[in-house]
């Protein structure tokens, strides 16, 4: 079997701030492959890490003129031109009536582009992942503030990456492998 | 975050000469326009006197549902224990606290029911079946009581609110806030009721025959949307004055802006609702409204009213940019209050105006209220801290970010 190939270092923090500090560093050091770990948001943590704006807006965006669209095109279609019955003295097409569905549909589908933009946005699900076999990272879901660095990062280096989340505070710092 | 906390370390107080030009203007230009309605509608006819009490019902209305939904605001605050909305509940309570001004107000609407309110005519009603069928509920007597019932309840529960808060600026009591927090509910409640009935009384009786259940839903929305708008534009002009500046930051407008494109939506949906359900029911006792409405004229306003008080608003608010721009945040809110206006305008004056007309009246009894209203606001504001400044959420309220 080959060496397992190395895939990035993770380190411990012991709060919040000193999380936030660190991220700031990493931000400032020009690095843009690293995450960081925490049991709950810690408020200012993208300006910190330097994240532009989330795409999901512009997915819902999406998905919402998708359902407005097909939605009156359905029932135009529909109604209208391939099976036109007069019901109840109403116009065969109408923005009236096409209202409710109209809406409902935007709504429908700018719901599923926020809620699987931002789950597909967010790489899940994902089912293995090499923090997953070091021991100390378990506490991540419990009290426990972690940044890792991936060796994908253009500036990484194994000796200067450690030495940099040292000096930002990073404990235990650990060699993560694939 | 400890070791970002926020502190309050602003003046509370705005400097009164600051706010002098707004207080002694708004009591100059809204009295004298006050004086211009009243002589002008009087000088005239019938005609005149009648348009001098539809304009100034068009006007007094849009007010007077920005200032009860500003109470509500003070009590919806304490009912869902918010903490956000600490650092511009005092700019709520001071809008709120002019209901005593719109009791007063609310008499030349009391003088000109005759004139408004096609029911208050005791021979129209003896040969109309529909209004004689309503003449329990539609009668002069009731109709005072009620607005007296009315202007009862939201002046208890504004003075409740704001006297606590208030106290609780001396005191700094923690008690005070669980004193308010117990008697949210039941002022939810009161306000529900009392908003939904006065929007019947006041707004829908002057279409007598007409009915809409969700009326008082309807100009619940328009009016907290009024209200997001009025507290956008005071916190814009507070800070503008260069006071609260590093309380009140942007992610404090970017969320008064959310919740006033919110409640536009939601005017949108409940106005939508009673389109809806009238065209679809298509019975001519409803359509009346519509017709009434959509023909001679008034169809422009109609549209005015689809494309200004949502389309367009709907796009160019929906972005995180505008809400967080002062001047598009301003200019945004100022457009919504005017909308506000005309949306109350397109309710009452068709009713006095078959075809699309407007009226000098209209302009001067908008500029009586609305000056008066401003000016009493402005003077509460100068008087009194600009946030509760001990209470027990106020730092929570500072200092958050909404993520990008």
């Amino acid at each position: 079997m080959a060496e397992a190939r190395v895939w990035g270092l993770v380190a411990q923090f012991d709060d919040p701030a000193k999380l936030l500090h660190a991220a700031e560093g990493l931000r400032d050091a020009g690095y843009k492959r690293y995450e960081v770990w925490s049991p709950f948001p810690v408020h200012g943590m993208d300006n910190a890490m330097g994240l532009s704006r989330s795409k999901v807006p512009w997915i819902v965006l999406g998905g919402g003129l998708t359902g407005m669209a097909s939605a009156l095109l359905l029932q135009w279609w529909s109604g209208a031109v391939e099976y036109p019955v007069m019901i109840g003295g109403k116009p065969l097409f109408a923005f009236e009536f096409a209202t409710p569905v109209t809406f409902e549909l935007s709504v429908l589908l700018s719901a599923f582009g926020a809620v699987f933009g931002m789950i597909g946005l967010n790489k899940l699900p994902t089912p293995y992942h090499p923090l997953d076999k070091i021991a100390m990272f378990r506490r991540v879901t419990d009290d426990g503030f972690f940044i890792s660095i991936e060796t994908r990062d253009a500036k990484f280096d194994l000796h200067r990456s450690r030495e940099l989340l040292e000096s930002l505070g990073g404990r235990h710092v650990t060699v993560v492998e694939e | 975050m400890s070791a970002h906390g926020p502190v309050f370390r602003d003046n509370p107080k705005l400097d009164p000469a600051v706010a002098g030009t707004l207080v002694k203007g708004g009591y100059a230009v809204g009295g004298l326009a006050l004086l211009i309605s009243v002589a002008g509608g009087f000088a005239g006819g019938e005609e005149t006197r009648k348009q001098f009490f539809f304009s100034y019902l068009a006007a007094y209305m849009p007010f007077v549902t920005i200032t009860v939904c500003a109470m509500f605001f003070s009590v919806l605050h304490h009912l869902v224990r918010a903490s956000w909305s600490t650092a511009v509940r005092r700019v709520a309570e001071n809008i709120a606290g002019n209901i005593p001004l719109m009791a007063v107000l609310f008499i030349p609407v009391l003088l000109g029911m005759h004139d408004l309110y096609h029911w208050s005519h005791h021979d129209a009603v003896e040969h109309d079946p529909i209004l004689k069928g309503k003449s329990g509920y539609l009668s002069p007597a009731f109709f005072v009581a009620r607005a007296v019932v009315f202007f009862v309840i939201w002046f208890a529960i504004q003075h409740f609110f704001r006297k606590n808060s208030l106290a609780q600026d001396e005191s700094g009591d923690v008690s005070l806030t669980y004193k308010m927090r117990r008697l949210a509910p039941i002022s939810t409640l009161l306000f529900a009721l009392t908003i939904s009935f006065a929007a019947f009384d006041w707004s829908m009786s002057t279409s007598p025959h007409w009915f809409s259940t969700i009326y008082g839903v309807f100009t619940f929305a328009g009016g907290m949307m009024g209200f997001f708008a009025a507290l956008a534009l005071g916190i814009l002009w507070i800070t503008g004055r260069g006071a609260l500046t590093s309380t009140l930051t942007v992610d404090n407008f970017h969320d008064v802006g959310k919740l006033m494109w919110g409640f536009m939506v939601f005017w949108t949906y409940t106005g939508f609702s009673q389109y809806f359900l009238i065209w679809y029911g298509n019975i001519p006792e409803e359509t009346i409204y519509y017709i009434t409405r959509q023909n001679n004229g008034w169809m422009s306003v109609f549209i005015l009213l689809v494309v200004g008080h949502f389309f367009a608003p709907f796009w160019i608010l929906m972005s995180r940019h505008t809400k967080r721009s002062r001047a598009m945040l301003g200019a945004g809110a100022a457009w919504l209050l005017l909308m506000h206006y005309m949306d109350h305008y397109f309710m009452v004056m068709p009713v006095l105006h078959h075809h699309l007309h407007f009226h000098w009246l209209d302009l001067t009894t908008l500029i009586a209220v609305g000056g008066l209203f401003v000016a009493a606001w402005a003077q509460r504001t100068v008087k009194h801290n600009l946030v509760p400044v001990k209470d027990p959420q106020l730092l929570a309220s500072m200092g958050y970010e909404n993520a990008v």
